[in-house]
């Protein structure tokens, strides 16, 4: 996991200022700004602890017995030293329906993922670059969907699904998805793909490149940066969504969220399983997140600035 | 071909920046059915899964639970009526106002804080790391922090030590005098005092019993009856009781431990405290200098309460701000990473002109810096808006369903298909919802209408 962190800079670190190159500083303002530093770095360090204790003390607490988490709180890990173990973990990868769940979250996640991508690229492509009648007023309606909540969606497609026949199937899951991703997806890459230079494509067009090969061919690896960035998104919204597979997804279909909330009742005594499982279904996330930093970012930052 | 994959491998520096055709200077562009085809998969997804189903919420929130009849309004007057309703809308207000604003600044202040430190990018993961996360995962997280018991749970462990270091904790709780009108003292109150008023110069003998093993000294001094002082009225707070059985009951034995650290107060008989002290290792005290008459001694009642046990996170009162906090704990980075780059894009000279004319750091921030950084600070605050009203999972799981928590979103989820079984009721929180965002939906229309002009 910490593997990237020398390529992860560039990314999260697009604002270093020069604050500190100010001219002629007087020496009172400069012991003033020593000390302010100063306190800047404690309230820092503290704000850093701070975000960082809950997921230790989860991580922590999956690794101590049953008996230890009910008695004592994680911490005491520190003063009184007693046996971590991955006992939870392997107890908890050993239950079937759990392992179920974790390819069930894999099995919507990908997919959703892939389609969003193809789907929105081909849209985004027709939004950019092809003439067509009420391009416009079809790309504002998308703009439109951006906000509108899942909510409003899920009573309707439940009746949907149920007449199609397909409730509680892992496509209908990744179908919902796939729909509520598409305006944000064609959003983002309709923008990039805007960008692209316009000689490109008439140097393309004017080979008689179809606007097919040219689809393939010139956009979508032009798209690359945006096509991860996105990806990575949809990726994460959807290994991390709960409420679309509460009520999509049924015992066989469901993805670990589901599970774990299934395991929410009790929630002291469960410990030893929700603990590990919190922490399996958050290390995948984790790992992408480390490993795509640079992409996640821009895509939060192509998402919102933009 | 060639030259255009050459050209390709490097659009960003080859030619300027294309801009999407504009009406009729489409040349080359193929017919338009052809758009219809690369169109086709994302309109028919959004046709039959978001946009036919917004327009089925809103009539289907016309009719009652069981679709067939029709009732009007009445389930949006339900909202504003019921209890359970109410109390999710009275939340999800609390929401809207503070979750973005606190993130906002929160977010604001980080990205500022950041420029003046050398880890600034350690910082940032750290605190963006959240994002990536699962609300599930969060609410997991945070149901263990909000933990009521100190020992169990951070936040109140926290809160409790901080609490027992200004507040020095009480000694001896659920010590208490023992029952029958033979013993010396009485419980009044919860506080303890002598049954009869004591005169200057005498002793006072003050025999608790109930106090548990784990507040007894740990080397116990034998109990033993003080010496009387003129002026003055000491006395002795003592563990009454011996182990095993034997002993005098209400006079201090060898074998039975005096008790430490008790504050003692002697009460005149206007009822006004004139002195207080507090007891030696070995149980007594000595209360000096009072003048001649008759007093009540008295051992208050901070002696005696329960440990303090901490915040209830999670009871009626509090549940909500608490998950509002972990949702800063989410969701700061994001606003964070996104006001840091508008921070970036911001004009170094214009700073440093400001700078130059004499402004202090401040006045830079507030004049210079916050203006040019508003267009960014609407738009996180707006997303952060959007996602406040809509959250679910956190309130979900770490409120685990109580009533007291609930928010319109959750409510929806309540109502369709958490046991209310009533699509109708639940159709109308839906578009209640959907109502709500419009307003964000406009916001981002219009900017898109100005960037794209």
């Amino acid at each position: 996991m910490s593997t990237d962190t020398a390529a992860a800079p560039a990314a999260i670190d697009e604002s270093r200022s020069d604050y500190s190159g100010a001219p002629r500083r007087s020496i009172a303002s400069r012991i003033v700004s020593k000390v302010g530093g100063g306190v800047v770095q404690v309230v820092l360090i503290l704000v850093a602890v701070i975000w960082l204790v809950p997921t230790l003390g989860l991580f922590v607490a999956s690794l101590r017995s049953q008996q230890d988490d009910n008695s004592s709180g994680w911490w005491h890990v520190f003063t009184a030293p007693s046996q971590l173990t991955f006992k939870a973990y392997g107890d908890l990868l050993a239950k079937p329906d759990f392992v179920d769940s974790f390819w069930n979250t894999v099995l919507i996640a990908v997919p959703a993922t892939l389609l969003v991508v193809g789907i929105a690229s081909l849209a985004a492509y027709a939004f950019a670059w092809l003439e067509f009648p009420g391009r416009d007023w079809l790309f504002l309606i998308v703009v439109a969907l951006l906000v509108v909540p899942v909510q409003v969606g899920l009573i309707p497609v439940a009746k949907l699904y149920g007449w199609i026949g397909i409730f509680g199937s892992i496509p209908s899951v990744v179908a919902f998805h796939v729909a509520f991703g598409l305006p944000f997806a064609i959003f983002l890459l309709r923008n990039f793909f805007a960008g692209i230079p316009r000689d490109l494509l008439e140097a393309a067009r004017m080979d008689g490149g179809k606007e097919w090969t040219i689809f393939i061919k010139v956009i979508f690896p032009l798209g690359g940066p945006a096509i991860a960035s996105l990806g990575i998104f949809q990726f994460l919204w959807v290994w991390n969504d709960m409420l679309v597979s509460l009520v999509f997804a049924n015992t066989s279909s469901q993805p670990m969220t589901k599970w774990l909330q299934s395991q929410m009742r009790q929630f002291t005594g469960n410990i030893d399983i929700l603990a590990p499982g919190a922490f399996v279904s958050l290390v995948v996330p984790l790992v992408v997140f480390f490993a795509f930093q640079r992409y996640f970012v821009q895509g939060v930052l192509a998402g919102s600035v933009k | 071909m060639t030259a255009i994959t050459e050209e390709m491998a490097s659009p960003q520096d080859g030619g300027e920046a294309g801009t999407p055709p504009d009406e009729g200077s489409g040349r080359l562009g193929p017919p338009s059915w052809l758009a219809l085809g690369f169109l086709l998969p994302a309109l028919l997804l959004l046709g039959a899964l978001v946009v036919y189903p917004i327009i089925y919420t809103a009539i289907r929130s016309l009719f009652d639970a069981t679709g067939k009849k029709m009732v009007g309004l009445d389930n949006y007057t339900a909202i504003f009526t019921d209890h359970d309703s109410l109390t999710a809308v009275r939340n999800t207000a609390i929401w809207v106002v503070v979750a973005p604003t606190v993130v906002t600044i929160l977010g604001l202040l980080f990205a500022v804080l950041t420029e003046r430190i050398r880890w600034s990018t350690a910082f940032k993961m750290v605190v963006f790391m959240p994002m990536a996360v699962s609300f599930l995962a969060s609410g997991v997280i945070f149901r263990l922090v909000y933990e009521q018991d100190p020992s169990m749970g951070v936040a109140n462990a926290v809160v409790t030590s901080v609490h027992d270091t200004f507040d020095g904790g009480s000694r001896y709780p659920g010590a208490s005098v023992r029952d029958g009108d033979k013993s010396p003292d009485v419980a009044q109150a919860g506080a303890v005092t002598t049954r009869t008023p004591v005169q200057a110069g005498q002793t006072a003998l003050l025999p608790l019993v109930g106090v548990k093993p784990e507040n007894l000294p740990k080397k116990p001094t034998p109990a033993k009856a003080p010496q009387a002082a003129a002026g003055g009225i000491s006395g002795l707070v003592w563990f009454d009781f011996t182990k095993g059985g034997g002993g005098t009951l209400n006079s201090p034995d060898a074998t039975e431990a005096g008790l430490g650290g008790m504050k003692v107060q002697a009460v005149s008989a206007s009822g006004k405290v004139v002195g207080s002290t507090t007891t030696k290792d070995d149980g007594s005290f000595l209360i000096k200098k009072l003048p001649a008459g008759a007093y009540t001694l008295k051992l208050p009642k901070d002696n005696f309460t329960a440990a303090y046990g901490g915040v209830d996170w999670l009871g009626s009162t509090l549940i909500t701000p608490a998950i509002i906090a972990s949702y800063l704990w989410v969701w700061a980075g994001f606003a964070m990473v996104l006001i840091a780059a508008g921070l970036a894009a911001i004009p170094r000279d214009a700073l440093e002109a400001a700078r130059v004319d004499g402004a202090t750091e401040w006045q830079v921030f507030r004049r210079v810096t916050i203006p040019l950084l508003a267009p960014v600070l609407t738009v996180v605050f707006v997303t952060l808006l959007i996602y406040a009203l809509k959250v679910f999972d956190l309130v979900f799981i770490i409120g685990g369903g109580d009533p007291n928590a609930s928010v319109l979103a959750m409510r929806m989820w309540t109502e369709s298909f958490g046991g209310g079984n009533n699509q109708g009721a639940g159709s109308a929180v839906a578009i209640l919802l959907f109502l709500l965002v419009v307003p964000a939906m406009l916001f981002n229309l219009r900017r898109f209408r100005q960037e794209n002009r």
